[in-house]
């Protein structure tokens, strides 16, 4: 199934990346020749294979629950955009 | 004093170690040669200052007695590896001025070790490339030119600046990053040898993310003895990184050199792609060869799956690049576009501080990760992920390791591939598999084609038997005997 315009224009949204409405044909030319040499996927007899998720042959490692490391503030937010009295500076989430 | 910028890792360590030199003088030169490699664009960021502050405190660190393995020793690091204190950009303009505050563990472990940092190196956009050109600073110039030509070739990437300066002899060696194949690829385009190891071998900590099960640390080094020297004091088990391995580190150092008789070695069928240059066929042949004259048993394997890589990687990669980049939204650090409101903020931030590449593969992933599509796309690209991972499994049973060319072709040209992006990420058709598997994998330098440009083979290993490729890749240098260098042009 094919990409169009409003495909990109959804998936841009989610992505949260302002794509301009003059690039979307483009862009969705773009990712239909990408998906289309991807489909060939669907050749692959995967029944009862079980996803691969990890490259690790090993149990997630279980760690004590303790604080190893925090209490600098300015270390946190020497790299923020902007702060003010040693808070982040973000838009306004609620109305 | 520039012929200290000529010798190997293994060499520079000798003459430190019987005082031939210090490491500020050999530090010295090779600022020097940093300073006057502009054009090739290997480095983002020269750290000259601290490198000569680092290799005195080095030089008395000797004097005392208690040099550490790479005391010393000059070092370049891809711009990819948080330094504290320097500014670490993954090449996007989206993480600007980022100055981390604190130091990646791979980084960390080398100056632990001793050695000495020139700057940070260029790549690819978040590491996203075969060719160095998504970088925000502008691509690397490769110091190899085909004979009788001016034109600008690109030393492969992601990691093409680390490629680049060790071709170059700006540093003794590299930190580099693997995800498809961005250690390999660019080793095979510019003479060098580099390794990706083990998934787990390297902490991730503090190495800006592309695919998490995928991203693996490793060194591009002028030797196979230079790259174990290297891959020895980067790995080791981070317990900041779940996925890193609680193992010991061998001496990889001492499998260089080693017998290599009675070692089986696969030749898998499915690698012999339609169009491959006939020298690369024809290295491939040489490599067999050399082997086999060094007492190896030469096997015919298949890994059936093989063609099914790519695409499945093109899935996975992206999936989990999209997951990880969504971090940056211009709220903590970085970048920030200001909006109306705060998703406009998102947006409009995200939009000027991503590369074309880099919106790509995001949105491709944030596709095939959307409601509808994670089973048809997700689900099943992970499952041929598994397959691949069985061919190789299968395949270890009959042999003890895997030989293939490194990349389908030599250098090319800078935007040549530009235009078509299944056409640049089939750079990675020998090398992506490799990653899909967690399996350690090497490119050593074998032979030069038609136009005096280098070619790679690479040689593929079990999980955790990295030893085993550093006596082979060994026994194909020691074979080869690669001595050609790019002429100075920059």
């Amino acid at each position: 199934m094919a990409i169009d315009a409003a495909t990109v224009r959804k998936v841009a949204r989610l992505a949260r990346i302002a794509e301009p409405e003059e690039k979307l044909e483009q862009l969705a030319s773009e990712l239909n020749g990408i998906m289309t040499w991807i489909e060939q996927l669907s050749e692959v007899d995967t029944d009862g294979v079980e996803p691969m998720t990890s490259a690790v042959h090993m149990p997630a490692p279980m760690r004590e629950d303790v604080v190893t490391e925090g209490g600098d503030a300015s270390k946190v937010l020497s790299n923020a955009p902007k702060t003010v009295d040693g808070f982040f500076v973000v838009p306004k989430v609620v109305e | 004093m520039t012929s200290l910028t000529k010798l190997t890792l293994k060499a520079a360590l000798d003459g430190l170690a019987d005082k031939s030199f210090s490491s500020q003088e050999l530090t010295q030169a090779h600022v020097e040669a940093v300073a006057a490699a502009k054009p090739l664009n290997a480095f983002v960021l020269e750290t000259p200052e601290k490198a000569i502050e680092m290799a005195k405190a080095s030089d008395a660190r000797r004097a005392k007695g208690e040099a550490g393995a790479l005391d010393g020793a000059p070092l370049g690091i891809k711009d990819l590896f948080c330094t504290e204190g320097v500014r670490s950009t993954a090449c996007s303009n989206i993480l600007g001025n980022f100055i981390p505050t604190y130091e990646s563990t791979v980084t960390a472990n080398l100056w632990r070790d001793g050695a000495v940092m020139l700057g940070k190196l260029n790549l690819d956009e978040f590491a996203m490339g075969s060719s160095n050109e998504t970088s925000a600073f502008g691509p690397v110039i490769n110091p190899w030119r085909s004979e009788g030509s001016n034109a600008k070739l690109t030393p492969g990437g992601s990691s093409g600046g680390s490629a680049a300066s060790v071709a170059a002899d700006l540093c003794l060696g590299a930190t580099a990053t693997d995800t498809g194949g961005s250690i390999r690829q660019p080793a095979a385009f510019t003479g060098t040898v580099g390794i990706k190891p083990t998934y787990g071998r390297c902490s991730r900590w503090g190495v800006v993310a592309f695919a998490s099960s995928l991203d693996q640390a490793g060194p591009i080094a002028k030797t196979v003895e230079d790259a174990a020297i290297l891959l020895k004091s980067m790995s080791g088990h981070d317990a900041k990184d779940s996925t890193s391995l609680d193992i010991d580190v061998p001496d990889f150092p001492s499998f260089v050199g080693k017998s290599v008789k009675g070692l089986r070695v696969g030749i898998p069928k499915e690698y012999r792609v339609d169009g491959m240059p006939a020298e690369i066929e024809k290295l491939w042949e040489q490599g067999i060869a050399w082997l086999k004259d060094a007492g190896c048993e030469i096997v015919e394997v298949s890994l059936p799956h093989t063609k099914y890589a790519l695409p499945a990687y093109y899935i996975v990669a992206p999936a989990e690049a999209s997951s990880n980049l969504a971090r940056y939204d211009g709220m903590r650090f970085g970048l920030r576009e200001e909006g109306a409101n705060l998703t406009e903020t998102y947006e409009n931030t995200r939009a000027a501080g991503f590369g074309p590449e880099v919106k790509r593969r995001i949105l491709i992933g944030t596709y095939v990760l959307s409601a509808g599509y994670y089973d048809a796309y997700y689900l099943k690209a992970l499952k041929v992920r598994r397959r691949i991972a069985d061919d190789f499994d299968q395949a270890f049973e009959k042999v003890d390791a895997l030989l293939t060319p490194t990349a389908p072709s030599a250098a090319f040209g800078l935007g040549e591939n530009a235009d078509d992006p299944v056409a640049m990420y089939l750079n990675d058709i020998f090398t992506v598999t490799v990653n899909l598997a967690g399996l350690p994998g090497m490119s050593i330098p074998a032979g030069v084609d038609v136009n005096g440009l280098p070619l790679g083979l690479q040689l593929i290993g079990k999980a955790l038997d990295e030893g085993t490729l550093f006596s082979l890749g060994g026994a194909i240098e020691k074979a080869a005997d690669f001595k050609a260098k790019p002429a100075k042009w920059w």
